[in-house]
Order: structure tokens, then sequence, then C-alpha cells
């Protein structure tokens, strides 16, 4: 007997559904706080010291700031939903409840990745309307600019269904978003356009994975960009097809899941 | 007839070269109650980790109702409902959504897995706790809730491991009853628990397993037969001040009110009291000292033991 499509439906919108529950049961910890910390850096950054700033790429620096913010917290919560809800699953061991029944292993990683995906777009949405109260924002390609958020959104919540996997303690969780997530995030355009970078820092920037999404929303919401675009949307789905290969390899041979 | 569960040749071993498993076989008949015991570390829960996929085989097979793991785990795992020794669920989900939850898994609609819930939650005294956070539940509600949860696809064969650890025993017997009525009701069990005493009184079948080996795999009564001799404490009406003649039995004084007797197999109790009876010893009540299986079950862990120490010289 294979997987009937609607045991595969049914699963995966019980996963998802769940998934969605909890951070919807646990908002103070899951949706207020970045929030508050966008919030703040709108004030400080935008409107405080970005008004002494001046124009970045042709915008206010408020304007140029915007995108990127947004989707510093688009990934930093789609990244950390998954990580943190599947370890629990794993710590608790509640996860068994899934590796026992005959859900398959690619449903599984997708309902908790499209779970990390509606967290990280309903707090990006939350910081878009709170950043309409700074500044005006009007988008110049709408269509571009969902699909890059979207598809940022799912490759960080793979990366982070990766790290659970990986993960044998809470320490093991904190650790990729403290040492690889926040530089790369702060390094990658959120603040700057990399055109006030060196030749050498611009080559260096350019390794770097989130330049290309921050600046394809970038180009999404203003219409600039630091980087060709197009380069952005092909390295974002070839990274999603690597990490989706890559958790399913590990899930197959039961990696810290099965013995 | 197609055998519920066909374990063939099973072997397991662990990444860090423990052999947990040696290459183990039997059966298990459709609607059988079937005890599988042993020591811990002899293999049950490996072998049970393997029937639900958290363990991975390293040689052998297994089907359950005729479906051969290797080739449709998914069809196997519909026939399949697992109760694990460990509390496996998220300890702040509510009660209601934990059952519920398991049954998208296993692709039930969700009214129709609502109604089961509602129908497993009542028939195991959880309803009232439905809206309970599953952490605060004593533990035999924690254990009746992963019996819920295992039933809510409705499998044709569910697997307990230790169910009754750490439940009291008002709440262990209405667990055998509720056990015994989905068996009568044809859904095939296999039952591992350390208390021998709810292994004879529930299960018809058995295989005990010791070290990754089938030891023993018979019917509970045929094992209950091969016993050489009981031993039973006698409860007497007067008080003794000394120990009575026995005549042919092998016996003790115990305390001034009790006595122990041994009772070779094809010696008849018949003869014992009327024996006592002769010497004005009335006896109010008598006992087995140990359970039966339980002492067949230490003497047949002795004896492999012997024969490995045996093979070992």
């Amino acid at each position: 007997m294979s997987v009937s499509p609607q045991l595969i439906w049914t699963s995966f919108s019980t996963i998802f559904r769940r998934e969605v529950r909890r951070f919807m049961r646990i908002w103070p910890q899951t949706l207020v706080p970045p929030v508050i910390t966008m919030s703040l850096y709108f004030v400080i950054f935008g409107s405080l010291i970005g008004s002494r700033i001046g124009e970045m790429g042709g915008y206010s620096y408020m304007e140029f700031v915007v995108p990127g913010l947004i989707m510093m917290a688009v990934i930093t919560n789609s990244y950390s939903n998954v990580v943190s809800s599947f370890y629990s699953a794993k710590f608790q061991r509640s996860v068994e409840e899934l590796l026992v029944s005959p859900t398959p292993n690619w449903v599984v990683m997708s309902g908790y990745v499209l779970g990390g995906v509606a967290r990280g777009l309903i707090v990006g949405f939350i910081v878009t309307v709170i950043a309409l109260i700074f500044t005006s924002l009007t988008i110049q390609h709408i269509g571009l600019t969902i699909l890059i958020v979207f598809m940022t959104s799912v490759l960080f919540a793979l990366a982070g269904f990766i790290n659970a996997i990986f993960a044998n303690s809470f320490d093991d969780i904190s650790i990729i978003p403290t040492f690889v997530l926040t530089p790369l995030t702060y390094l990658g355009g959120v603040f700057y356009s990399i055109e006030l970078l060196s030749p050498f820092w611009q080559a260096l920037s350019k390794l770097n994975p989130v330049l290309y999404m921050v600046n394809a929303f970038r180009y999404g919401v203003l219409g600039v960009s630091d980087i060709n675009v197009a380069w952005a949307f092909a390295g974002v789905l070839l990274f999603i097809a690597l990490l989706s290969g890559w958790a399913l390899h590990l899930m197959r041979h039961g990696k810290r899941l099965r013995h | 007839m197609t055998a519920a569960l066909s374990i063939r040749n099973l072997q397991k071993t662990y990444d860090n070269g423990f052999q947990a498993l040696k290459g183990i076989s039997f059966e298990v008949q459709p609607g059988d109650f079937f005890a599988l015991l042993g020591p811990n570390g002899a293999g049950k829960s490996t072998t049970i980790g393997i029937l639900c996929s958290l363990v991975r085989k390293t040689g052998g097979s297994v089907s359950i109702f005729g479906i051969d793991i290797d080739r449709d785990f998914p069809g196997a795992k519909q026939q399949l409902g697992v109760v694990p020794q460990e509390f496996n669920f998220s300890q702040f989900e509510k009660v209601f959504d934990i059952v519920c939850t398991q049954g998208g898994f296993y692709g039930m609609p969700r009214k129709l897995a609502e109604e089961r819930t509602e129908k497993y939650l009542r028939k195991l005294g959880l309803w009232d706790k439905r809206a309970t956070q599953a952490r605060m539940l004593s533990g035999g509600m924690k254990r009746r809730l992963m019996i819920a949860r295992a039933l809510i696809h409705e499998p044709k064969l569910l697997i307990l491991d230790e169910p009754t650890a750490g439940v009291d025993i008002e709440l262990r017997r209405s667990m055998w009853e509720f056990l015994q009525e989905i068996n009568a009701q044809g859904t095939t069990i296999i039952l591992t628990t350390h208390y021998l005493e709810e292994a004879e009184s529930l299960c018809r079948n058995i295989a005990i397993i010791d070290k990754g080996e089938i030891i023993e795999n018979t019917s509970i009564k045929s094992l209950i037969k091969t016993l050489s001799k009981e031993v039973f404490i006698l409860d007497c009406l007067e008080k003794l001040s000394e120990a009575p003649d026995f005549g042919s039995f092998d016996g003790r004084l115990l305390d001034e009110h009790s006595l122990e007797v041994t009772v070779e197999k094809g010696q008849s109790l018949s003869e014992l009291f009327a024996h006592l009876s002769a010497q004005n010893v009335s006896v109010t009540s008598m006992r087995n000292r140990a359970n039966r299986l339980e002492e067949l079950f230490v003497s047949l862990l002795a004896e492999n033991k012997k024969q490995e120490a045996e093979m070992g010289e």
C-alpha cells in the first residue's frame, strides 16, 4: 500500500495546524519580542540616527532600512520557530508520535517548515504594518516581493529543521543563530548598501547569501538592489533544494531520531 | 491464517557494537493476548522499537498482518498501535489535542478523529481532563492517555510496553479490564511487563527473551504445567507451637499461624490436607509463596545463565 493523498494532506495539515497553534499559544514569546525589537530599530536607526545619515541608494535611510529589517524579522522567526519546535519535540520525545505513524518523512519536514514560514510571514506582516507608522512604503514589484520573502522563509525554516535534527541540547539550538545567522544578517546589507564598502569587502560581502535575499526583497519594494536579483532567486532555489535533500537524507537514515 | 505478527531471525546490532537481538523468531496469532517477557536489557524494547520504526533492524524480517515492513512500512504501521514505556507526548498540549492530532497523523479526517478521541477518552476515564495540559495529569492518567492515543486509529495489533509500571492496584485492575475488553472485541495485544501476575492472568501465550534470544515460546498453560513443584503458604486456624508432621511433603513452620509446604508434581493437595487434618491442624486459607510464572521465569533465566557459563568454559 502506498501512502494515500488523503493521508498526506491530513497529516500535513495536522502538523501545520499544530505548529501554528503552538506559536499562537505562546504569542508573548513568539510574536511580541520581534515586533518590539524591530520597532526599536525603526525608532533608533530609521528615525533618530537615520535622519542624520541622509540618502542611501537614492532613498531616505528609513526607506532603505525598512525592507532589510522586515527580511531580518522573517529570517530569524522562520528559523527559530522550527529549530525550537522540532528540538522540543525531540527532547520530549513527542516526535515519536510522528515517527511511528505512516506519515512520510517529507510530509513531516514540510509541515514543520511551513509552520515556521507561517510565523515568519506573520511577524514580517506585523513589522511591515509598524514600519508604515514611520514611513510610507510603495511596493514596486509585488509578485517578486512576496515570492522572495516566501522562499527566504522556507530556506531558513529548513536550516532550522536541520539544526534541530543535529541538536543534542538546548545550547545546540542557539549556537547557529548566535554565531552564524546574526552576523550574516547584520553584514547582509540590512543597514547599509555594499557600495559604501571597499572593493575587497564588497567582494567578500557577495559570499554572504543573506545579502542576496535582502537585496532581492529591497528590489521588490524599492526597485533598487546592490546585486543581480536573478542570482538571488537562483541561489535561494538552489539552497532550498540542497537543504531539503539534506534534511530528508538525515531523516531517512534516522540521524538522532531513530536508533 | 495470516499471523498478526511474524518475526523471523530478527537482529539488531547498535552502532557501538552491542548485539541487542541475536536472530529472534516468533509469531503472534490474530486475537491473541501475548506476553513478551524478559529482564531489563533483554531486547524487548528493541523489538518493539523495530516494529514501530524507532529502531532500525540490522537483519531478519517482520510482517504485521502479512505486510512486510521492508516492503510497505506505512501499510504495516496502519495495523499497529504502540504504547511506549516512557511518556512521549508534549507536556504542554491539551489531552484532547494530543489524541486527536495523532488521528491526523494516520490520515483520519478531523471529524472522525474528534469522535474517536471522545470515545477513547471516555472509555479510559479521561474525558473530564480533555482540556487539561498533559503535564498536569497524574502518572496513571498519562499512561491511559498514551493508550487512548495508540487506539485512535483502531489498530488490529496493540503493543503495550510495561503499561502498568508505577500504576496503583485499583487503576491497574481497571486497565486490565479495559485491555481484556478490547481483546475480546478482536484486537490482538502484545504486552511486556515486569508484573508476572499480570502476564499470567491476562495472556494466553508467551515468549521469554533473554540477552537477545528467545529462551521460551509457548502457551502460559503449557509453561505452568512444566512446574516441577509449587511452594504454598498455609494459614492455620489454631496457634501452632511446633511444626506438624508433613508426611511425604516437605514443610516447615513459618510462624505460629502459618506453614510453608512444597508440593512436588504428582503429589496431591487432598492428601496433604487429610494428613494435617488428622493432626487437628485446620487450614483457613492458602496461597502460592510466589507467582507461579515468576518462579518459572526465574528458573528459566537461571538455566539460560548456567548454559551460557558452561558454553563459555
